[in-house]
């Protein structure tokens, strides 16, 4: 205290500075360094991760191909409203003839061809067709010559099409995405009735999720009660089978339930040598739900069984005791007791089961055939074979945020910061 | 917890029942990784037991897998595609990863909760939107198709199970040890290396065996950012189920389980050792 000697009221460090400020810029300090050590994870995460999902969900609302293909036509419509019931004027025509011979040449006029039939069939070709032509029209009365390439070309709705589509935000792939559609009018519909997939497919995959959660609360309960009941050497060494599973390839775990379920597999020979079938009555038991269902409960089932375990093993066994002691039957004891202290690892475990599976793949895309594939196998479709990038980002963007909110959930069961793993 | 001299009948059958139930559980949690063992013996092209094999005959076994396995070129370039991208993928997200863990077990960590929320997106956000995101966003940097790609994006989803088993190792940790070794006269870095770490290197390894096998066995990712080049052995074996299914796959899981085998026997031993180290349990 030589140099902070008590001028004031205010205490001082010894270089005169005012402790306060001085703890205030040491705390800041600490802090920052703290700072920087997550830092680079952080900035790995956001340039590797984030930004690539944040990049792709924008597709889902991004529409400037008609923008950019057609820019002297998109301008031209301008002063065009469809709800005028007029064709419109020579100098569309006259632009759209300049547009369409530059796609054609520069090759982009089929991906617009096939991004305007998502939302009317009949425009790829329209627009294909037009491309051919387009190059060898006088440059007289635009209108007569593309009118007698197509006739499509004098309906109004294919002009309301284009102005509309020429936003560069759609809202086209969300309404898609939930089996709706903009009619020839502009207005939301719901798609024909033989188009309406995702919203059942939506429904399906929850359903079908929260039935395998259910069946993983159902299986692990007793495993993860034995686990915490039995004395440490022994529930050791039973806790190697819940973490072998947990630790074997994804892939290896689907193969194995493919030699067991297939027509030809273990289960129905063992059943056919049995004689509970016949050979020649033996049971579809992969490629449809059964399959996902049983294969896709084995690889969760580890999921619910460690976090239910770590909740039990931390209920008193005396609780127990005292309700038997006061006279309850062991059902009782376990109904009223037991079970309601065990509700946070039923949660825990249930809504991880529910993330997981919601957004599964691989195993549906091998053993669930038609009716057991899920929404994400569509969103993979989407991406690689039918390229119609737009409605696969619009169902991403539904899944997670549907995957978000379980996780906010879960957030506020277990907090993210007790997570444990294995 | 056995059963009272003084049980009820009724006690003593559910007691029983209790039992059989569990292990029908167990054995469904653990048969299908063994039911394929044998059958990746079998001499004939089949994925089920035959005749042969189910009178224990001799003629019924083969390893003819195996050695499919070992000659095909194919299979060969997918091992070495598994190892070379797990390994250096595992080795970025663990140093990234303990770093994080390090800075977000410091009480004085601000916004810690957001973070680590963000931090752990990686393990909870489906597959296939991870995928397809950086299949777009990594052509585009030209990162597609490439080693380092499918390294980089195996290191994004590896992190999560880092950052989580080296926080778990801090919770417990004694921030007094470190003013200890400083008024010792320890630098900063020799209290990192000789104090820290010996006590977190039990999670930094078990969060790195996390993300090994994250990496080692992911699939989806690979199929979308990787090309034929980066070919794997989930891919191979991914594939392979999809077109012809050949019982070399059953021979390259039981490989698998053999490794899956090995990696929890040593991350078994970890948590013992680092329990010991902690004080948690006698012996």
């Amino acid at each position: 205290m030589s140099g902070g000697a008590v001028s004031n009221d205010l205490l001082t460090t010894a270089d005169g500075t005012p402790l306060k400020v001085s703890l205030q810029r040491a705390l800041r300090r600490s802090r920052i360094r703290a700072f920087l050590l997550v830092a680079p994870l952080l900035v790995f995460i956001a340039l590797f991760f984030v930004v690539p999902i944040i990049d792709m969900l924008y597709r889902s609302v991004e529409n400037t191909i008609v923008e950019k293909v057609l820019p002297n036509t998109v301008v031209a419509l301008e002063s065009w409203s469809p709800s005028s019931d007029e064709m419109p004027p020579e100098v569309v025509f006259a632009a759209l003839n300049k547009d369409v011979v530059k796609g054609f040449k520069d090759k982009t006029l089929g991906r617009l061809a096939r991004r305007l039939n998502y939302d009317k069939p009949g425009m790829s070709s329209l627009f294909r067709k037009s491309g051919r032509r387009a190059k060898r029209m006088k440059d007289v009365d635009f209108q007569g010559q593309f009118l007698k390439v197509d006739k499509k070309w004098g309906d109004i709705t294919t002009w309301a099409l284009i102005k509309r589509e020429s936003d560069p935000v759609t809202a086209s792939y969300f309404l898609a995405a939930v089996d709706m559609r903009y009619n020839e009018n502009g207005e939301m519909t719901s798609q024909p009735e033989e188009r309406q997939i995702y919203v059942n497919l939506f429904i399906r995959t929850i359903a079908m999720s929260a039935g395998i959660t259910l069946i993983c609360v159902i299986l692990g309960y007793p495993i993860a009660y034995l686990l915490s009941i039995l004395p440490m050497r022994t529930s050791s060494l039973l806790m190697i089978l819940v973490l072998l599973p947990f630790w074997t390839s994804l892939l290896v775990r689907t193969t194995s339930w493919i030699a067991l379920l297939q027509t030809q597999g273990i289960l129905n020979d063992l059943m056919v040598l049995v004689g509970i079938l016949s050979d020649d009555g033996r049971v579809q038991l992969i490629h449809n739900k059964i399959g996902t269902f049983v294969a896709m409960t084995h690889i969760l089932l580890p999921f619910m069984i460690l976090p239910l375990y770590s909740v039990m093993k931390t209920i008193p066994p005396s609780y127990m005791r005292a309700a038997r002691s006061m006279g309850a039957s062991p059902a009782l004891a376990f109904y009223r007791v037991y079970m309601p202290n065990t509700i946070p690892g039923v949660g825990a475990g249930g809504v991880l089961v529910f993330i997981l599976a919601i957004g599964y793949y691989i195993t549906p895309a091998l053993v669930g055939g038609q009716s057991g594939t899920f929404i994400s196998n569509f969103i993979a479709d989407h991406v690689s074979t039918t390229l119609n990038w737009g409605l696969a980002a619009a169902l991403g963007v539904l899944l997670l945020t549907l995957v978000l909110f379980m996780y906010s959930l879960y957030d506020k069961i277990v907090g993210i910061n007790n997570m444990k793993l294995g | 917890m056995s059963l009272p001299p003084y049980a009820s009948p009724l006690e003593r059958t559910w007691y029983y029942s209790f039992r059989v139930i569990c292990g029908a559980i167990f054995v469904f949690l653990i048969g299908p990784i063994f039911v394929i063992l044998p059958l990746s013996f079998n001499a004939q092209p089949y994925f089920n037991f035959t005749p042969e094999m189910m009178s224990l005959d001799p003629v019924g076994y083969s390893l003819r897998w195996y050695k499919d396995f070992w000659t095909d070129e194919s299979w060969g370039q997918a091992v070495r595609n598994s190892f070379f991208i797990a390994v250096f993928a595992t080795m970025i997200s663990t140093f990234l990863g303990t770093l994080a863990a390090l800075g977000l077990s410091r009480p004085e960590m601000p916004y810690r909760s957001p973070l680590m929320a963000l931090l752990i997106s990686p393990m909870i956000v489906p597959l296939i939107i991870s995928a397809a995101g950086m299949y777009f966003f990594y052509s585009r940097i030209g990162l597609a198709s490439t080693h380092l790609g499918v390294i980089l994006a195996h290191a994004a989803l590896g992190t999560p199970f880092v950052v989580i088993t080296v926080t778990a190792t801090l919770v417990g940790f004694d921030n007094t040890l470190i003013r200890a070794s400083q008024s010792l006269g320890a630098t900063p870095t020799t209290t990192f290396f000789k104090v820290i770490v010996p006590l977190i290197l039990p999670g930094v390894i078990s969060g790195g065996l996390f993300a090994f096998i994250t990496s080692f066995d992911e699939v989806v990712v690979v199929l979308f950012v990787g090309s034929v080049d980066q070919r794997t052995i989930p891919w191979a074996m991914f594939s392979g189920i999809r077109e012809q299914i050949s019982p070399t796959i059953l021979a390259v899981a039981t490989i698998l389980v053999m490794i899956s085998i090995s990696l929890l026997a040593t991350l078994e031993l970890l948590r013992r050792r680092s329990e010991r180290l902690r004080g948690l349990s006698p012996g």
